[in-house]
């Protein structure tokens, strides 16, 4: 069967099961835009292609599978740089589809001509140009091969416009071995000896801790972790990637660590003797000062990624295995450490003196943003999914949102990508069209992709988007305030411009606004009714909240900042 | 494991090197993302040769002298080896593989020192594969050191014109030494 190169791609991606690509067209992709029309594939026109790439990760994120973006050369390509740079630091499996300019004008500084595989290099696991129509189907079946085995990534594919429109005889490899990947070897056999050395530390340990990481989530280790914790009785903790991986209900839960961490969270990792890394990177947002980190614990470091082993902090038994496999071997060696109750007396006092805390709201506002997620999260359905942007809202909603299950917390948190939410969120819905979808935003956020709700109504995804609206760049200004004497530089946003409501509204969406207890609750009523549009809610919120816990860049986790009501408290 | 014996310090040689002999797929942009890896998590690179490897036009070997005090050698092996294009390496401590490289000098020539000059070449082992009325084009061909000893010894001649190719290297045969 002969078949244009175009028309290979779209039937490459039915092939490996794509029912979704997010996009918006151009020269360079022209001819692939041709045979979507035919295809079964839904297509979502997106209003900027960032836009795009952060939809496919929230897509990713929320069902694990690849997410798909495809934009024109150029502008096009570099708009979702910084979607794939997002996806690169959280490892979620993205396919970006790129046109390209004619391969004989390649070199050339052809209109919209950019090195798109070059600029990428260093912020995919791979990426490909396609030479010929003929290796359409390979680099499709490869990069969607690469984007989700072993630690999982966004792979770019870059396809010059004359091949697209050239003739190809249609095949599709069948075999790992036609993908032509000779250096790639994701599956490893899991390493019995660390294995036994692994069980052999956790017997002797006293103060373990299990350190939960986004690959948890990404290898679908959930109820694996859910069984050895409760068999062994452990603690756990949650990082900003790994939230919902354990329920946040159970009583083995401390909750999220790092520089916004719970007290009890942060301080059970520095006072272990043990840390089991499950998928954890030991990340300097959760570390704090590397070197007063957990400075008496042993650590047994589980991860996919052999690279992430010493990197940062040395590992006493590194495992080379996704969670899940580990989790088992574990199980089946009968890994149980010795006993907890001193440990666990010890964390039951701390979160008896340092529970996560905010100030009570006053009935005629400004608003409390931890009490409006409180608020939303109480009268949300379970299993709603939340999305955030990057700041205070994401901390306060990391904090303050109860996750009980996989996939229902999807955020920027390698990155640290502003205006991640509002698309993540539409990504999520698309890919979870039965879930509740709610976008936890930042005023300084929403303004950076608020555009993509136009896509949102267009394309009939209702989404719910609260924004904290605090009129500031609000986590910027916690810290001029702590660290820089209160001199506020380039931070006020102004709460009234723009006007969200009419701004919505323009959009196609339902616009609300509350600025007291009362107008809270009424709006989260109503726009928990709302199921066939996208809300969005303005909050005024109080601008001088800030995020409690913290422990300042730099310092030690031991010196972590607790809520003010709470200072002064004996530890 | 113990460090190669060398003889005072030259920008080609660092005192704790090793060398990575990496076998690559032959495709365009392959050494791009190898470089770029290496600018971009911070590892040094002393020198770089690249060829065809074996009789494979598929495969490429890379043969990369780094500085493994930039970052520890795990940790450059590790992400070296996350790159889809690297197939395999082979990772020899300088006491266990046979270094060879290739030095090419220009030295402008005169009665005053062409006697010294020759005498400096005989030294060295090293062949003079062109010459002119003024000038000679010698080549040495040997192990690192050899070459940073013959590359000192020029440093007293005026108006050297030098290159080295940076070095390729095998395991050593039969058993490894003690590490």
């Amino acid at each position: 069967m002969q078949l244009t190169g175009a028309e290979a791609l779209i039937k490459s991606l039915e092939q490996q099961g794509v029912d979704t690509v997010f996009g918006l067209p151009g020269g360079a992709i022209l001819p692939v835009y041709d045979p979507l029309l035919d295809s079964s594939i839904r297509h979502i026109l997106v209003r900027h292609e960032q836009g795009a790439g952060h939809m496919a990760e929230g897509y990713a994120m929320a069902t694990g599978r690849p997410g798909v973006a495809m934009v024109t050369s150029g502008p096009g390509a570099t708009n979702i740089v910084t979607p794939i740079g997002n996806a690169h630091m959280d490892s979620t499996p993205l396919v970006v589809i790129t046109g390209q300019v004619a391969t004989g004008s390649i070199g050339t500084d052809a209109f919209q001509e950019c090195d798109i595989t070059g600029i990428t290099m260093g912020i995919t696991k791979h990426n490909f140009l396609v030479q010929s129509a003929q290796e359409i189907p390979r680099a499709v079946a490869a990069a969607f091969h690469l984007a989700t085995t072993g630690r999982p990534g966004p792979v770019l594919i870059d396809v010059p416009k004359d091949v697209t429109q050239s003739m190809m005889d249609w095949w599709y490899p069948s075999t790992i071995e036609e993908y032509d990947l000779p250096g790639y070897r994701p599956e490893i056999a899991l390493d019995e000896d660390a294995v036994n050395r692994a069980v052999a530390l956790i017997a002797t340990s006293q103060r373990p801790v299990l350190y939960v990481g986004g690959g948890t989530l990404k290898s679908n280790a959930a109820n694996e972790l859910l069984a050895f914790a409760e068999r062994t009785g452990m603690p756990v903790v949650t990082t900003l990637m790994a939230r919902g991986a354990f329920p946040d209900s159970h009583g083995q839960h401390l909750g999220m660590p790092g520089m916004h961490g719970v007290y009890t969270a942060v301080t059970a990792l520095q006072r272990a003797d043990l840390l089991i890394s499950l998928g954890a990177r030991f990340d300097d947002r959760v570390t704090g000062k590397i070197s007063a980190f957990a400075a008496g614990a042993k650590i047994i470091h589980v991860d996919i990624d052999r690279a992430e082993f010493n990197k940062v902090r040395h590992a006493d038994v590194a495992l080379q295995s996704n969670v899940g496999a580990a989790l088992r071997a574990f199980d089946a060696a009968g890994a149980m450490p010795a006993s907890m109750d001193a440990w666990w007396r010890e964390i039951r006092s701390w979160q008896e003196t340092y529970p996560l805390v905010y100030d009570e709201p006053t009935l005629e506002g400004p608003l409390r943003p931890q009490h409006v997620i409180a608020s939303i999260a109480e009268k949300a359905e379970p299993g709603t999914i939340v999305t955030s942007g990057v700041g205070q809202h994401q901390m306060w909603a990391a904090q303050f949102w109860d996750f009980e299950e996989p996939r229902t917390w999807i955020n920027s948190g390698g990155a640290g990508t502003m205006g991640f939410g509002v698309p993540a969120a539409i990504g999520a819905k698309v890919g979870r069209p039965e879930r509740t979808v709610w976008c936890i935003d930042g005023d300084g956020c929403f303004q950076m992709t608020a555009q993509e709700l136009v896509t949102a109504r267009s394309e009939g995804i209702p989404i719910k988007v609260a924004i904290l609206n605090n009129a500031y760049l609000g986590m910027v200004r916690q810290w001029q305030e702590m660290f820089y004497d209160e001199r506020y530089s380039e931070v006020y946003l102004s709460a009234d411009l723009p006007d969200y409501v009419k701004w919505a509204e323009a959009m196609g969406c339902v616009g609300l606004r509350a600025t007291n207890l009362k107008e809270m609750d009424d709006v989260i009523d109503e726009a928990n009714k709302i199921n066939d549009v996208p809300v969005v809610i303005d909050f005024r919120t109080d601008s001088s909240e800030k995020v409690f816990p913290m422990v300042a860049s730099g310092a030690s986790n031991d010196d972590i900042i607790v809520h003010p009501s709470q200072q002064g408290r004996a530890r | 494991m113990s460090p190669e014996p060398f003889l005072g310090t030259t920008s080609h040689t660092p005192v704790r090197h090793h060398i990575l002999s990496v076998l690559v797929e032959n495709k365009a942009g392959v050494l791009a993302r190898i470089a770029g890896l290496f600018a971009r998590r911070g590892f040094n690179i002393y020198s770089l040769a690249v060829a065809p490897a074996e009789s494979h036009a598929r495969f490429s070997r890379v043969t990369i002298v780094v500085d493994a005090e930039s970052a520890p050698l795990e940790q450059i092996v590790g992400q070296l080896d996350k790159l889809v294009n690297v197939v395999a390496i082979t990772d020899l401590a300088p006491v266990d593989a046979v270094e060879r490289e290739l030095l090419l000098a220009t030295i402008q020539t005169n009665t005053a020192n062409r006697t010294s000059l020759l005498d400096t070449l005989a030294n060295a082992g090293a062949a003079i594969v062109d010459v002119d009325p003024g000038a000679v084009t010698v080549m040495l061909a040997g192990t690192p050191a050899s070459c940073d000893q013959l590359e000192r010894a020029l440093e007293s001649f005026s108006d050297v014109e030098l290159h080295r190719t940076g070095r390729v290297a095998l395991p050593r045969l039969g058993e490894a030494a003690p590490q």
